[in-house]
This record gives structure tokens, C-alpha cells and sequence, in this order.
């Protein structure tokens, strides 16, 4: 009973397009679960529907052990969501957003300031903490980001290519943050492209025009398709694709 | 030179492949151009006036005639004093020619008569032109009667501009820019200020939150509200004590007006932000969709029985022209609560069904 997340044939059509085409799949706690996939590949719509933005067409999903079709509202308490795009304001201050997304998830209010404070000494961002959030550097502000989805202890954290933009340098440090939070028993649930942070999840999902075509440990990926690296991996799998963009 | 032409190829590409661009450039001036022409007129056509004639004689009978062929005016008779007040806040009327008694006797015996011209200045433009044009009708009755008697006449038209006295045009616009400010405020702001959170991306982290849709909605329209009322405030205040417009009406129901007209703005910008995604988009679809009519259309700057048919039934959709018209009457005619009923009614109407299809309409679901 240490599944979090389950899909039983979870499909997305818009018209006659299937975005996501019949996936099943399972994480267990605590673990780091990489979703791979090219442009339109579906992993975005996939990963939607988890978070209850989006009604599946046909098949089941589970999060946190609630229905992702009836239970919206269960769902989207027991998770954190950092969106592709940047989820933080910009015109706000650091501690001004932490209040927010804080108060947003229900924490208690004695709770959040000390919990501020460690969150901000963790990042090293206590000088900051009264500083506009767009005065920050895109590394600061994903890291930012993430301390921020995940501020009220969720048990699935769901990360939409978190670290778009930024050097492997301080990709490597924003997986860092990833590793402490699992530490802590939450779940992380990651959509990428860049092959050096599908090295660091602990199971991947290649997606391929809507469907799953790989899915073990980046290890078994690699001896699976005779490949040296992850990236061989993927393009093995990528160029099998038929469409490009949705 | 290759590489330049490519850009500016590059470019014109830009431009045809964008809707929005193509609608700015080729289907804001015509539009703009077709609006003004017919609306910006200072013709009238068809006016009501009432007549109130006590004489009942072969001169009187001759004027009102006279008035009657004219394209300018539509001529209706009333029988007592009384009602020429009501037919005023009714919006009836929009000039009325008083006769006194004997007033062919007095021409023919004194070569002097006189009567009363009342006109609605609270559209101080329309009411100067209105009685501009009786006036020559009266001039015209006269030669005919000098070239047929040889004599003399004076038919002396005594003028009374109701409700804007010394006619100034601020109690003209300020009704006008009541509407348009609220609505710029209410309308475009709220559409402006839900979009840019689609467009910067926070929209889908809120909605992936446990947050309700509806509080995200009402936290955004609630900083508009509340900065609509100061608005509506100082608008108020600085037409008492600058512009030396009174206050004439209810004041209670001046105030429950205008929040009936915050709360469709509201709708409406809410409406936009659930069809555009972007910022530009919203700008775009407010400014074309709600002030430019709304300037132009509302009767804000032009008499809008003035207005060709088409144009007329155009506004009568317009929520902005329903609050102008009940704000005039509310403030510079100061009439009761019951002659402004049908605009609360408009309005209340609006609201409902804007309300009720933009919150249907905001997506909980992305997709």
C-alpha cells in the first residue's frame, strides 16, 4: 500500500485528437518518477489530468488515493503543482508569495512563519526575503518555486519541466531540493527533457505520441535499448514518433 | 539588401498572420469612420415636441403646421400646463411651444405676439439647436404674413432653457464620463487582470490549487469594485464643487444605480477574460467592444435620437447608454424613483444574464 499514484488506461481526446492515449502506470512513495517525452508528446496533458485541471476522457487515475475524475477536490489538496510556465508572482516579494500560496494550502498561521524562516535559510535566501520576486535570478526563483509547492508538506509534488532556462549547474542544485523533499516521504513527479536530470529520477516514462513506450530505471532503460546514455534512449524512442506538436 | 527584404517580408508576415493585427489595421478605421460619420451630427431630425396652445386660432393652427411639415420635428398637442414637466422626465419631449391666449388677435392688432419656447438643456447642444431651428420656422411664418398683410409683425419667442439653465455642458458629460470610467475600470482592468494570470501561467497554479474558482474571481473583482465606488465618488464630488453640477435627485438612488452598473461591467469584463487569452487581446476586444461604443454610441457625445435607426437599435443594447440616460434624469433633471424604472429594470436585466453566462462560462478545468 505504497502506491500514490495509478492509472488504468487514462485517456485524453480533444475532437478526434488523442492527446493521451490509454497510459497505465504506478508510483510508489517516495519516489522520484521522470515523465520524458518530445514537444506534444502528451506528457503535459498526462500530467494535468493528475493534478485535476483536466477531465480524463475514458479510463481511471488515483492520486493520494482519490479518484482524478470525481475527487478534484481531495486531489488537489494532497498535491503541489510548479507549472511550466513560473508559478510564482513576480510583482510580490518572496515572503509575500510564501504567505500566499501558504494560505492558499490551508497551513496553519503559527505554523508558517518558522517554517518561512527554514525554508528561506535552506534556499539562502533570508536577505531576500523582502525583495520582489522578479529582482531574483531564474535559478533563485525555481528553487523558489519549488520551496513554495511543496511549503505545505504535500504527498505528491508535481513538477512540469521545472528547470527550463537554467545551466546543469544549478539544475543540479535545484535536484538537490528534490532529494531533501523526498527524504521527507513526498513524491515527485517530474516532466523533463533535459537527459542529465533523467539520469537523477529513480524511474522514467518515456511517452511517445500519446502512449507509454519505456517505462523501469534509467539503468534497465539503458541496457533495454543497448544505449550509453539516456539521450540515446530517447531519441531511439522519439524517432519512432509520427506527430510533432499539439 | 537580400537580408533586409527578407526582414521586412519576415514582418509583413508577422502582421498578416495575426487576426488581431489585421482587425487594428484594416477594420478599426473603417469602423471608426462609419461611426463617426453617421453619429457626430448636429442635425436634428424628428424630434418630439409638445405644443400647448391656448390661442387655438388660424395663426397657431398655421405654426404648428408649419412645424409639423418639418423633418426636424414630430409635433404632439397638450391641454394643460401641468403636463409639461412630466412629459420632460418622461423624455417625451424635448422642446415645447407654449401659446398664450389671443395670439393671432394680438399679431393682427398689435403686430406683436409672443410665446414660450421650453427646451430639455440637460443636452445643452441639442436643445440650442432645437430651438435655433423653431426659431426659423417662426421667422419664415412671419415674412409670409408681412408679404401678405404689408404690415409689420414681431412674434417674439421667449426662451427657457429647463434644467441647465445657463447651459453648460458639464451637465452634459458628466453622466457620460460616469459611464465610460466605470466601465473602463470595472470592464477593462477586471478582463486585463484575470488574463495576465493565464498569460503568465499563475492562473493554472491557482486553479491546480484547492482554491475555489469562484473566490479567484471574486478576489479579482473585488479591488475593481471597491476602486470603482472611489471613483464614482470623486466623479460626484468634483462635479458638485468644481464643475457646480447639483445633485437634483435621490441621491440614494443614484448610488444603487451605479452599483447595478459596476456589478454588468463586472460581468462583462469578466466575460472578456474568459474568451481572450491574452493581454493584448483583452485590451483590444474592451476597447473596441465596450468604450469605443460606449463613447460614441451611449449618448455620451451625441444625441442619440439623432442617429440613424440602425445605430439607435445598436445602442439600445448597450449597457452604458441605459445608466447615462437614468444618471441625467437622476441628477440634472432630478426626477422620482418611478421615471427611471424601466433603465433599473434594463439594467438589473443585464446584470442577470451577464452574470450568469460569464460564470458559467469561466473554466474550472483548463481544458
Amino acid at each position: 500500500m505504497n502506491t500514490v499514484i495509478e492509472t488504468k488506461n487514462l485517456t485524453k481526446q480533444f475532437g478526434d485528437f488523442t492527446a493521451v492515449d490509454r497510459i497505465s502506470f504506478s508510483v510508489k512513495k517516495g519516489e522520484i518518477f521522470g515523465f520524458l517525452g518530445a514537444n506534444g508528446a502528451g506528457k503535459t496533458t498526462a500530467m494535468r489530468m493528475l493534478c485535476g485541471l483536466s477531465k480524463p476522457t475514458s479510463g481511471q487515475g488515483f492520486v493520494a488515493g482519490f479518484d482524478i475524475a470525481r475527487q478534484t477536490e481531495a486531489v488537489k489538496k494532497s498535491i503541489g503543482y510548479m507549472s511550466q510556465k513560473f508559478s510564482l508572482y513576480e510583482d510580490l516579494t518572496v515572503k509575500e508569495n510564501i504567505r500566499l500560496f501558504a494560505g492558499i494550502y490551508g497551513v496553519k498561521e503559527k505554523t508558517i512563519l518558522p517554517k518561512m524562516e527554514e525554508t528561506l535559510s535552506t534556499l539562502g535566501l533570508s536577505n531576500e526575503k523582502n525583495s520582489l520576486v522578479k529582482a531574483l535570478p531564474l535559478g533563485w526563483k525555481q528553487k523558489l518555486a519549488f520551496s513554495v509547492a511543496i511549503f505545505h508538506e504535500p504527498q505528491i509534488v508535481f513538477l512540469d519541466e521545472p528547470t527550463g532556462g537554467v545551466d546543469p549547474i544549478t539544475r543540479r542544485h535545484f535536484w538537490e531540493l528534490i532529494y531533501e523533499a523526498t527524504e521527507r516521504g513526498i513524491t515527485v513527479f517530474v516532466t523533463t527533457h533535459y537527459m542529465d536530470e533523467a539520469e537523477y529520477c529513480n524511474r522514467l516514462s518515456i511517452m511517445v505520441d500519446g502512449r507509454i513506450d519505456a517505462l523501469d530505471t534509467p539503468a534497465h532503460l539503458r541496457a533495454q535499448f543497448r544505449a550509453e546514455t539516456m539521450d540515446e534512449v530517447f531519441r531511439k524512442l522519439a524517432r519512432k514518433a509520427t506527430r510533432t506538436e499539439i | 539588401m537580400k537580408q533586409f527584404l527578407s526582414f521586412v517580408q519576415k514582418e509583413f508576415y508577422h502582421i498578416f498572420r495575426d487576426v488581431r493585427s489585421m482587425l487594428i489595421l484594416l477594420a478599426m478605421p473603417i469602423i471608426q469612420i462609419i461611426l463617426f460619420g453617421f453619429a457626430i451630427t448636429t442635425e436634428v431630425r424628428n424630434v418630439q415636441v409638445a405644443v400647448l396652445d391656448f390661442s387655438k386660432d388660424i395663426s397657431t393652427q398655421q405654426i404648428i403646421h408649419r412645424l409639423q411639415e418639418s423633418e426636424y420635428f414630430t409635433v404632439s398637442e397638450i391641454s394643460h400646463p401641468d403636463e409639461i414637466d412630466r412629459i420632460f422626465k418622461k423624455g417625451q419631449a424635448n422642446l415645447v411651444l407654449v401659446f398664450g391666449n389671443h395670439f393671432h388677435d394680438n399679431l393682427l392688432h398689435t403686430g406683436e405676439a409672443s410665446l414660450q419656447m421650453i427646451a430639455d438643456a440637460s443636452e445643452p447642444n441639442q436643445a440650442s439647436t432645437l430651438v435655433n431651428y423653431a426659431t426659423s420656422i417662426l421667422g419664415l411664418y412671419r415674412q409670409e404674413l408681412m408679404r401678405e398683410y404689408q404690415m409689420p409683425f414681431q412674434i417674439r419667442p421667449e426662451v427657457r432653457m429647463l434644467y441647465n439653465p445657463q447651459m453648460k455642458s458639464a451637465y452634459y458629460f458628466v453622466p457620460g464620463v460616469m459611464g465610460l470610467i466605470l466601465m473602463l475600470i470595472c470592464a477593462m482592468m477586471t478582463s486585463i487582470a484575470i488574463v495576465r494570470e493565464k498569460e503568465t501561467g499563475t492562473m493554472e497554479v491557482l486553479l491546480a490549487s484547492p482554491i475555489r474558482p469562484l473566490y479567484i474571481i471574486l478576489a479579482k473583482m473585488v479591488p475593481y469594485f471597491t476602486l470603482s465606488i472611489v471613483n464614482l465618488i470623486t466623479i460626484l464630488l468634483l462635479a458638485v464643487f468644481v464643475l457646480k453640477v447639483p445633485i437634483a435627485g435621490n441621491l440614494v438612488l443614484l448610488a444603487l444605480l451605479s452599483l447595478l452598473f459596476i456589478i454588468v461591467a463586472l460581468s462583462l469584463g469578466l466575460l472578456i477574460s474568459n474568451i481572450v487569452d491574452t493581454q493584448v487581446a483583452a485590451i483590444l476586444v474592451s476597447g473596441m467592444g465596450l468604450m469605443m461604443p460606449t463613447m460614441i454610441l451611449s449618448g455620451m457625445v451625441f444625441p442619440i435620437e439623432s442617429m440613424p435607426p440602425v445605430l439607435q437599435g445598436l445602442s439600445t443594447v448597450l449597457p452604458a447608454r441605459w445608466y447615462i440616460a437614468a444618471v441625467k434624469k437622476l441628477m440634472v433633471q432630478g426626477v422620482d424613483g418611478v421615471f427611471v424604472i424601466k433603465e433599473f429594470v434594463l439594467l438589473a436585466f443585464m446584470a442577470a444574464v451577464l452574470l450568469a453566462v460569464s460564470l458559467r462560462k469561466f473554466k474550472i478545468r483548463l481544458q
